[in-house]
């Protein structure tokens, strides 16, 4: 079976770019396997966040998919399209990742000594 | 080929104390560096407290409470002990169960909400140990609930920073000593040094090397590589776990992946090979050490299976199956409760499917060599939690590595914290400038794709020094992991920041390819099977070999000794 993901990238401040990976997929593989998969074959500079990858422990990796905000290691992969975003309402890092951390947690630059 | 802007030395922070990793060991030696009055960078290059196993573990934590039924620490020690087959370090390992309770009923007290049972905390019993011993948080939540209950704690300090997306590259030592680290700030993809009196390790694990396995993304081996370009000595590298019966088949998500273990244990799941033929009987009678709720220990299921595999009788995606048909629907229901439904969201039913099982790399026994006090042999180095060796010695008990993970880490906070006390920072901008340099040089260049290049170094740890080994194959892996080295190259390879995959991939081969030779090299010289290190051409324990195995790293090649287990009330 063959996935059609969406993709959309860039980073802040930049117009973003629309580009399309096909993985060949089994079914029950998530949405973070396709992602995955399209690293090794396809464009290693693809960048999203995830950490546990089996567990769904860990929610590094949501986004927007098809819309929706989802985990994109709970979510099956799909014959067709699956449109991918970065999450709308968290700053945009690079293509689909965001800062998601606790603003304590981040290292923010010194306003004034640059 | 575009050249890439060259990364930005972007900040310099200072603390008394750094902790590197914000796993269950790493958020314990915060706070009780906190509470020896140091102050504390706490730095993972995930967020807090998300990125490595703590947060994974589904089951269960081993303390010698006494809660379930009278037991004591020493009868923990004795099963320790036991499965460390001569090799633990008796001093780690009494630390770890001596201390448990102390921690374990803190995390209680700090509301982590163990499982109770007619008023008192409920302990189970798990493979290994004598009795009941095994404390957990229902339902499969043992690890949020530890990573959730530490995070809260960690807010009581204000002496302690949190900062996450950051990457700990190296370790900075001046004079022999430790004093700082640098690090890639991954969401800025700029250069971030860290000044510290102490440096913690508390990284977690390597099992990501491997290609079946249990691992988060973090889980490289990091601090074993950073522990040996500082100078420090990692021991019993050879030793990794693989757990028998890891989920293969159908994917399955949001499920740890050892969890059919106690349920196998409690329902008596049958294990069959492709042919649908149940085949453990087969080598059940290799087997004296059968301890009658299995057919086999779990290191002949292991090797059952993979032999399975290798005759061309595996399931279809090459491990066995794990069938419960045969059990009545109700009681696949009571036994596993809510768990039937996650499974459902799965497509898994068990009453009318089996699920496939194979062995996975799931914990390292070896690690970072230290003291009683958690101390490396480089002054200002310390280390906690899986990312130390000694303690579980040719194999761990179940149950074992999250108590590790807390006693350890508190008291490497604690030591860590006091060595900090009336010394000034030896920070040195010359010290750290071989890393920067090394970070600044990153380049964008052509090269074979460098995820691809990970998946194929798990491939041939998986297979050449994986759960069954030969001096063969492991000869052949050194070949191919020095291959894989020349061709990583010495210049980082870059992409585009900010949150560069390439990068971390190059920075991670870098790490994986060193750790990866130390287990090979340690795994070669080992000529006898013991606990977790089997070798297919020296079966049997050899009395000679009841020694422990001492890797450094000289210029640019690793050194191997061997020594006497440590601390020991054995001779
Ligand atoms: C799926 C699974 C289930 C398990 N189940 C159990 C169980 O039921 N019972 C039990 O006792 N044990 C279990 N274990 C083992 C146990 O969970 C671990 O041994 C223990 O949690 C390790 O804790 P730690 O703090 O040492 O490391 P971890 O929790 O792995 O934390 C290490 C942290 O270091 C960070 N890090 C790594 N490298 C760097 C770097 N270069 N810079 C900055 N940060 C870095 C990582 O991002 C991570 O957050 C299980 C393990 C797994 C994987
Ligand atoms: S990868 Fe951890 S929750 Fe999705």
């Amino acid at each position: 079976m063959k996935a059609s993901l969406v993709i959309q990238r860039g980073v802040a401040g930049a117009v973003p770019a629309i580009q399309t990976f096909v993985v060949e997929f089994e079914p029950g593989q998530s949405v973070l396997d396709g992602l995955r998969l399209v690293r090794r074959q396809d464009d290693p500079s693809l960048a999203f966040r995830y950490a546990c990858i089996n567990a769904n422990a860990c929610k590094e990796c949501m986004m927007l998919i098809d819309g929706q905000i989802e985990y994109a290691c709970k979510i099956k992969l799909k014959e067709g399209e699956t449109r991918l975003a970065p999450l709308p309402k968290k700053a945009l890092v690079r293509d689909l990742v965001t800062e998601i951390a606790p603003p304590e947690e981040r290292l923010v630059r010194p306003a004034a000594k640059r | 080929m575009n050249p890439v802007k060259p990364l930005d030395l972007w900040m310099h922070i200072e603390a008394d104390v750094l902790v590197i990793g914000a796993g269950g060991a790493g958020m314990y030696a915060a706070i009780e560096a906190a509470r020896s009055g140091a102050t504390v960078i706490l730095a993972d290059r995930s967020l807090i407290g998300r990125g490595g196993a703590t947060v994974m573990a589904q089951m269960t934590v081993a303390v010698a409470l006494g809660e379930q039924t009278e037991d004591h620490w020493e009868n923990h020690l004795s099963d320790t002990l036991a499965a460390g087959r001569s090799l633990c370090d008796e001093n780690l390992a009494t630390i770890l169960c001596e201390e448990g309770p102390a921690r374990i009923r803190e995390m209680d007290d700090w509301k982590v909400g163990w499982a109770r049972e007619n008023g008192h905390i409920k302990q189970a019993h798990a493979p290994g140990h004598d009795r009941p011993r095994c404390v957990y948080v229902d339902f499969l939540a043992t690890g949020p609930a530890v990573s959730r209950t530490l995070r809260t704690q960690l807010h009581h300090f204000s002496a302690i920073r949190r900062i996450g997306d950051l990457m700990i590259v190296d370790i900075v030592v001046r004079d022999g000593q430790a004093c700082g680290a640098l690090a890639l700030h991954v969401s800025s993809g700029e250069i971030v040094t860290l000044a510290a009196k102490s440096v913690v390790i508390a990284t977690g694990g390597l099992t990501r090397l491997y290609r079946r396995n249990s691992a988060s993304f973090n889980m490289s081996g990091d601090g074993y590589a950073l522990a040996l370009r500082a100078g420090a000595e990692l021991i019993d590298m050879e030793f990794v776990q693989f757990f028998p019966i890891g989920h293969l088949a159908p994917r399955l998500v949001g499920m740890d992946p050892i969890m059919w273990d106690p349920f196998r244990y409690k329902l008596g799941g049958k294990l069959l090979n492709g042919q649908m033929q149940e085949f453990e009987e087969t080598y059940a009678a290799q087997d004296a050490r059968s301890d009658g709720a299995y057919v086999l220990t779990r290191d002949r299921a292991t090797y059952a299976i993979t032999k399975e595999v290798e005759a061309g009788r595996g399931s279809p995606a090459g491990g066995a199956y794990l069938s419960f048909m045969h059990i009545p629907p109700e009681e696949i229901r009571a036994a596993f409760g809510p768990v039937v439904d996650r499974l459902a969201e799965n497509g898994i039913d068990l009453r009318h499917r089996p699920i496939e099982v194979a062995p996975i790399a799931h914990y390292h026994m070896g690690g970072v060599r230290v003291t009683p006090d958690f101390a490396t042999n480089v002054p200002g180095l310390f280390a906690c939690g899986e990312a130390v060796g000694g303690a579980n010695g040719a194999n761990r008990l179940s149950g074992n590595a999250i108590t590790e993970a807390l006693v350890f880490g508190a008291r490497a906070g604690r030591s860590a914290a006091m060595h900090a006390r009336d010394r000034t920072s030896q920070w040195s901008e010359d010290a750290a400038k071989p890393v920067r340099d090394l970070l600044a040089g990153a380049e964008r260049r052509e090269g074979p794709n460098l995820a691809d290049a990970v998946a194929r170094l798990q491939g041939v740890m998986a297979d050449k020094v994986g759960a069954f080994r030969q001096a063969a194959p492991l000869q052949e892996a050194l070949v191919e992991i020095d291959r894989m080295r020349l061709d990583l190259g010495e210049a980082p390879r870059a992409g585009c920041a900010p949150f560069d995959p390439e990068l971390m991939d190059w920075l991670d081969l870098r790490n994986m390819l060193l750790v990866a030779r130390s287990v090979t090299e340690a795994a070669i010289s080992r000529t006898e099977s013991r606990g977790a290190h089997q070798r297919e051409d020296f079966p049997g324990m050899d009395e000679k070999w009841a020694v422990n195995q001492i890797v450094s790293l000289e210029g640019d090649r690793l050194a191997l000794r061997q020594l006497a287990p440590g601390g020991g009330r054995r001779a």
